[in-house]
């Protein structure tokens, strides 16, 4: 099959399962249902293609196909500063309550984070990509052991509340932040879009890419940073779902089977669309929110990624 | 030309190249031979920006390779090191369209694709164009890579290791071919080599280094006789020549 058809497949796919997710059991509620049903549409899509997106790039830069952005421990001190709030200002505190509050405050936390981080990195001279990796695995544990202590010492019934927010959920998306995610994401994608044949070459390994002449640190540094805005956003507006990566990206390898970073982004982000907005109109109308979608994708993401271990082994 | 002046590169506290001051002289194939750790494939980084020297300059035209536009860089030095582990499944025309990446940024033209036939007529690689490298023998694949270097169309070509891993066959077959890049489309090829026969046979000017340092430079058979290797070797090498090719035997010596 020709790679066209193939995206082509995945375009009507990804638009059946919009239609459905948005018309299915409307009953002719076009002021209530619709628009809520829209906003939550576009929540996924957003999400489904700033997840894609950073990781493809990311897996291109670390020449790792079983790594997605949060070894950078972005989720994690997403979730230092949910308890953070919890802990010290209490679930019933204007950071929580309000939406807009908390979506800037993790937003800021998690890029100052990240540009800090790599810009103390890149300070220090030229290091290997791995070095850089190895210092966000371990800042992410770090943060992470402070997240525990706190939780630990947390009132359970404000822990009952704080553990909502440990998965990604679409169901209360606030309509004006999915719109300003939106613009970010848009914008980083168009900035990113620049560079996606230096990425191609990327694939080649790091000398071979400096000898065709891609400026590689220039490069490296701007997906990096890339990459930490569209987590960052998608994050902030939904919760911790980077997992979800890992599976999309590599379906979209194994499907597309080319180097070409056009194709294989623009086909990982439409089988996020499909993933997503077709699991959480099961989730929703099968299970009847018997369950949450971070639940089923961690679930399914996990045996996948044991089935790629075992095959990146055998390799 | 490439003018190496004064560089040098410590890893740790330990010098690996030392003040090295060598010209490549252009339209001619350059050897770098010496004991292992001598710093053969350090110096070839350095010289075509793959890895920055602590102190001194590599020029090209008289201005720093450092200053040089990455673009602009690439269409005047290709290089090829001895390992290039990717995790992409290219195939061999796929590969060697990459090497245009300079001119055509990713979108060929039809002066970029007759390059890249040529490249691939060139290294004997018609027939295999669209198999994997995944699938190709270690000669193959080198072909392959040469292929790449060769449709990236540079004057300055630096080569680090390339008979590793080949057998005598695919060797002899790559360094006639490297010959030929010299003598009919007037290339510059600076390679590292281990086999002292070949950099014997095939070159016109040999660098030798050891322990960072430049021991002896200067034209094949300058460096080819059992003084100057016992100097770079620390063994006693007999030299016998043979159909006019100096040939060192240092099997048993």
């Amino acid at each position: 099959m020709r790679t066209r058809t193939k995206l082509i497949l995945l375009i009507v796919l990804s638009i059946a399962c919009i239609s459905l997710y948005l018309f299915q059991g409307l009953n002719g509620s076009y002021d209530y249902a619709l628009p809520r049903r829209t906003i939550k549409v576009l929540a996924m899509a957003i999400t489904g293609v700033a997840i894609a997106y950073s990781t493809v790039i990311f897996q291109t830069i670390t020449h790792n196909r079983i790594l997605t952005p949060s070894v950078m421990g972005l989720d994690s001190l997403y979730m230092l500063v949910q308890t953070f709030i919890y802990y010290f200002f209490g679930s019933m505190s204007i950071l929580v309550i309000n939406k807009n509050y908390n979506f800037f405050i993790s937003i800021i936390a998690m890029i100052v984070f990240a540009l800090l981080l790599y810009r103390f990195l890149f300070k220090a001279g030229k290091r290997p990509i791995y070095f850089l990796l190895l210092v966000g695995i371990i800042m992410g544990t770090f943060l992470g052991s402070i997240t525990t202590f706190l939780q630990v010492l947390i009132d359970p019934n404000e822990f009952t509340s704080l553990q909502n927010k440990m998965f990604a959920s679409f169901n209360n998306v606030n309509g004006d932040l999915v719109w300003l995610a939106m613009i970010i994401i848009t914008l980083s994608t168009i900035y990113g879009w620049r560079y996606i044949r230096e990425l191609d070459v990327l694939s080649l390994g790091r000398d071979n890419a400096i000898n065709l002449g891609v400026n590689y640190d220039k490069i490296v540094k701007s997906m990096l940073v890339l990459s930490a805005v569209l987590i960052a956003t998608s994050t902030a507006l939904v919760g911790p779902i980077t997992f979800f990566g890992l599976i999309v990206a590599n379906l979209s390898y194994q499907y597309f089977k080319t180097y070409k970073h056009s194709t294989l982004i623009v086909g990982a982000s439409l089988m996020s669309l499909v993933a997503l907005i077709g699991g959480q109109w099961v989730v929703e109308r099968i299970f009847t929110f018997n369950t949450t979608l971070s639940v089923i994708i961690n679930f399914i993401g996990g045996i996948y990624f044991i089935y790629l271990l075992l095959k990146e082994s055998r390799a | 030309m490439i003018q190496v002046k004064e560089i040098s590169k410590h890893f740790g506290k330990k010098p690996v190249v030392d003040k090295v001051s060598v010209n490549i002289q252009s339209g001619k194939i350059t050897s770098f031979i010496g004991p292992n750790g001598a710093g053969k494939s350090t110096l070839l980084s350095m010289v075509s920006r793959l890895l920055d020297a602590d102190t001194g300059e590599v020029l090209l035209d008289k201005s720093d390779v450092r200053k040089w536009k990455s673009d602009e860089f690439s269409k005047r030095v290709s290089i090829l090191k001895q390992s290039n582990y990717m995790n992409v499944r290219l195939t061999i025309r796929e590969l060697v369209s990459f090497g245009r990446f300079p001119y055509s940024k990713g979108r060929l033209n039809a002066e970029d694709t007759k390059m890249i036939d040529q490249a691939i007529e060139y290294m004997n690689l018609a027939d295999i164009q669209d198999d994997y490298l995944d699938e190709l023998s270690g000669g193959q694949r080198q072909r392959a890579f040469i292929a790449m270097v060769i449709a990236q169309d540079t004057e300055y070509i630096l080569l680090d290791e390339p008979l590793n891993n080949l057998d005598m066959k695919h060797s002899v077959q790559i360094m006639k071919i490297l010959r030929k890049l010299v003598e009919e489309l007037g290339k510059t090829v600076v390679i590292v080599l281990h086999d002292i026969n070949f950099a014997s046979v095939y070159s016109d000017y040999i660098v030798a280094l050891k322990n960072g340092r430049v021991i002896k430079d200067g034209p094949t058979h300058e460096i080819i006789n059992s003084d100057a290797l016992k100097e770079i070797y620390d063994m006693d090498i007999p030299i016998q020549e043979m159909n006019s090719c100096r040939i060192c035997v240092y099997f048993n010596s």
